[in-house]
């Protein structure tokens, strides 16, 4: 049992520390960039993908980096930390995700091969109006007519679904079940409009829109669906640790700093018990959300799905607590947009409800409470 | 970063669920387990079962009993001995005084009291709280003088646990009360059978009688029973509350008591609200272990990691929530705490409220969680 970084894994911190530092060191160029389409920076997109951070989780065979969960965990850390817009979550661990999981080897080195090269974005295109973080899809039916497959219904919210240039469509097939598609981008109606966390999203309305089958025709893959939406909320938990960690890094530097009736914030004890606390919820949630992702490397999925039921529940409670808390701490400031610690508040808010929040996730542990004793966490190895 | 334990520590483990579930009375476990009080002598055969075994006090120093292993052992052990229903050797032996003893006593201290300490033969009590000096312990106003070879000391301790079994006490007394609150205060071993010293009860809320308050008039305490320096008494008093404060969340035994709490919901278990409080307890219980396996992973040179104040905090806050689950699981039951063998309730029912409101010391006692909260804005955050 280990909760440490090797030298390699450090080494890897390190750089993309650097990287998103010179990127969104200054919260004032988050800002700016977020401010106009697509929402992210081009350029550090780039950048990311001359580092091999867009190809780590895909094998070398299909263009990729091979690397582990916790490698890709210490990159969504440190996105957290900078609230960096990137699309990382989704274009990488989401839709270039499925890919892995369900592709032909032709699509996964074409596709996969691209998306680490920062050539072509991808973008999974699976949320549906009345929808709430299911592994299956309703609102879009795939229709085959001698080998061609077409597709019809609403994808909405799409992250980075305007910009991007393959959707990855999850769609009800003509036998029931849940099918994944490779859509062109310019084949669908797309309408985008900007997230109150600074992102991108759209609505991809498709009419008979030609498609391509992910992998075998006619397959149903909503339990790799699921596993890689579990694999999402392990990650989206790691870049909320990392969003929370700066958030109360910030909350105590201004409470050091700022005077009120003459004495620093920090002499008033209601104040400094209240960042202790919010200090408790985040070593928590981090314990938690570092467990979560070396249970991924057990690749067991009911492991996996179990583990991230229960980071998701952990990181809910921790990111609501927080974040509001670090807004309540700053005052009047932490409610501008020129200062960061609210858009730390805002981007907690989209990662706990892109994959599930804490009711979805405790529901389902609440109807699984009977099949255990009592947890052991060491013994899913 | 790896998840499972080594085949070394898993062996380790198995070994201590091994001996913990076969070799301790199944009475005293059973006792543990469906949470009646101890008496004294099942607390001390206990800890000598465990002694016998080399397993009493494993993080003392070799020389006197204690096991070389790492933290994570230690950790093991703790928790599979809390899972089993094995009561911890008594804490103000194993974990308080015999490591002061160890670091600060004389050899001939040392001889005379640390293997009698190991094995329970001697039950020490805990003389550091006063009316006046709870947390702000160096306020504290029992005095000892000197008077040719003995210390006479006079003065007042208060709720002193489990005083009224107790063979010797461990004080703090004020030796010099001419500094600084802080300089003036040396530790001193007194025998409870001395001339002088009474213990009193103090009734708890319970109904129970757990503390007592313990009286110094002109007790005579020989010279060589100072423990250190003269006047290192707050050094000691450090070390020792330091240590109090690692391995104070009861993980393994509220687990334990969730689990069984679970079982004994039965059907009731499926009902929405039931189920999503067990399964928001157990989330997390499971952050709070894994917490403490950071904090053991990460601790280094026997110093505790400063986040051993989350566990001291958001330990005993769950151990207060799962006990109070019970009480609502017992539901009307509950109220029958002094119903005898007749009665027509489950036996489980009759300790539930007591336990609950006797957990309410938890986040008192042990550096209330207020100071906890404190350490880590001012240690951890540095506000």
């Amino acid at each position: 049992m280990d909760f440490t970084y090797d030298d390699e894994q450090d080494a890897l911190r390190d750089a993309v520390r650097g990287l998103l530092t010179k990127a969104y060191g200054d919260f004032e160029q988050r800002r700016q960039t977020t401010k106009v389409d697509p929402g992210f920076s081009e350029k550090t997109w780039t950048q990311m993908a001359e580092m091999g951070l867009l190809g780590l989780p895909f094998s070398e065979d299909d263009g990729g980096v091979g690397a582990g969960p916790v490698e890709i965990a210490i990159v969504c850390q440190e996105l957290g930390r900078v609230v960096a817009p990137e699309p990382y979550l989704h274009a990488v661990v989401l839709a270039g995700g499925l890919v892995a999981a369900c592709g032909s080897a032709e699509q996964r080195g074409e596709l996969l091969g691209a998306l680490s090269a920062g050539e072509r974005l991808l973008a999974f295109a699976h949320d549906e109006p009345g929808s709430r973080w299911a592994a299956t899809a309703s609102g879009v039916s795939a229709t085959e007519d001698g080998g061609s497959w077409t597709l019809s219904g609403t994808k909405e919210p799409v992250v980075q679904g305007a910009r991007a240039d393959t959707l990855v469509v999850s769609a009800q097939l003509p036998d029931g079940g849940t099918g994944l598609f490779v859509v062109d981008g310019e084949a669908a109606t797309r309408t985008g409009y900007p997230t109150y966390d600074g992102g991108r999203a759209a609505k991809v309305v498709l009419d008979s829109t030609p498609a391509t089958p992910l992998g075998e025709p006619g397959r149903d893959l909503a339990s790799s669906i699921a596993t890689i939406l579990d694999l999402g909320r392990i990650m989206a938990g790691n870049q909320a640790i990392g969003a929370m960690e700066v958030a109360l890094r910030q909350t105590t530097e201004y409470l050091k700093s700022r005077k009120q009736f003459g004495v620093p914030l920090s002499t008033f004890q209601a104040l400094t018990f209240r960042a202790a606390d919010m200090y408790v919820s985040l070593e928590l949630a981090t314990s938690l959300v570092q467990w979560a992702t070396m249970v991924v490397e057990s690749g067991d999925p009911d492991a996996v799905r179990d583990a991230a039921a229960r980071a998701g529940l952990q990181v809910s409670r921790a990111g609501r607590h927080v974040g509001q808390e670090a807004i309540q701490l700053h005052g009047g400031i932490g409610m501008t947009a020129e200062y960061a610690v609210g858009s730390y508040t805002s981007v907690l808010t989209m990662l706990e409800h892109l994959l599930g929040d804490g009711s979805h996730h405790l529901t389902g542990l609440s109807e699984r409470i009977t099949d255990h004793e009592d947890l052991d966490p060491l013994a899913i190895a | 970063m790896q998840l499972a334990l080594s085949a070394e520590d898993q062996k380790f483990r198995e070994q201590m669920r091994t001996f913990f579930t076969t070799e301790v009375s199944e009475d005293i476990r059973r006792a543990v387990i469906e949470g009646r009080e101890l008496t004294k002598e099942q607390i001390v055969e206990s800890q000598q079962t465990l002694n016998k075994a080399g397993l009493a006090v494993p993080h003392w120093p070799t020389e006197w009993g204690g096991q070389d292993w790492s933290d994570l052992q230690r950790h093991i052990w703790n928790e599979e001995m809390q899972r089993a229903g094995v009561p911890t050797p008594l804490a103000f032996n194993a974990s308080m005084i015999g490591p002061v003893l160890a670091q600060f006593g004389s050899q001939e201290i040392k001889e005379r009291f640390l293997p009698k300490t190991a094995n329970l033969d001697i039950w020490w009590s805990q003389g550091f709280s006063e009316p006046d000096a709870g947390s702000d312990l160096a306020s504290l106003r029992t005095t000892a003088v000197k008077d040719g070879d003995d210390w006479v000391v006079n003065g007042q301790k208060t709720w002193t646990t489990l005083g009224q079994y107790g063979d010797w006490i461990f004080t703090l007394v004020r030796t010099d009360p001419d500094v600084k609150k802080q300089a003036g205060i040396s530790m001193l071993l007194i025998d409870m059978t001395s001339p002088g010293l009474t213990v009193r009860p103090i009734e708890l809320i319970d109904g129970g009688h757990e503390v007592n308050e313990v009286w110094f008039e002109d007790v005579r305490v020989p010279a060589e029973n100072l423990v250190g320096e003269l006047n290192s008494g707050w050094t000691i008093a450090k070390f020792l509350l330091g240590n109090e404060r690692v391995g104070v969340a009861p993980v393994g035994t509220t687990k334990r008591i969730l689990a069984r709490a679970k079982s004994l919901a039965g059907e009731r278990a499926s009902e929405p609200l039931l189920a999503a409080r067990i399964a928001e307890l157990e989330n997390d219980l499971l952050a709070l272990e894994l917490t403490a396996l950071r904090v053991v992973a990460h601790s280094a040179d026997g110093e505790p990691h400063p986040a051993s104040s989350v566990l001291k905090l958001r330990g005993t806050e769950l151990q207060q929530a799962v006990s109070e689950l019970m009480v609502d699981l017992a539901g009307p039951a509950s109220i029958a705490s002094g119903a005898g063998g007749d009665s027509a309730l489950d036996e489980w029912t009759h300790h539930t409220t007591p336990t609950y409101l006797n957990l309410r010391k938890a986040s008192i006692y042990g550096g209330s969680n207020e100071i906890q909260r404190q350490i880590i804005s001012r240690t951890i955050l540095g506000l």
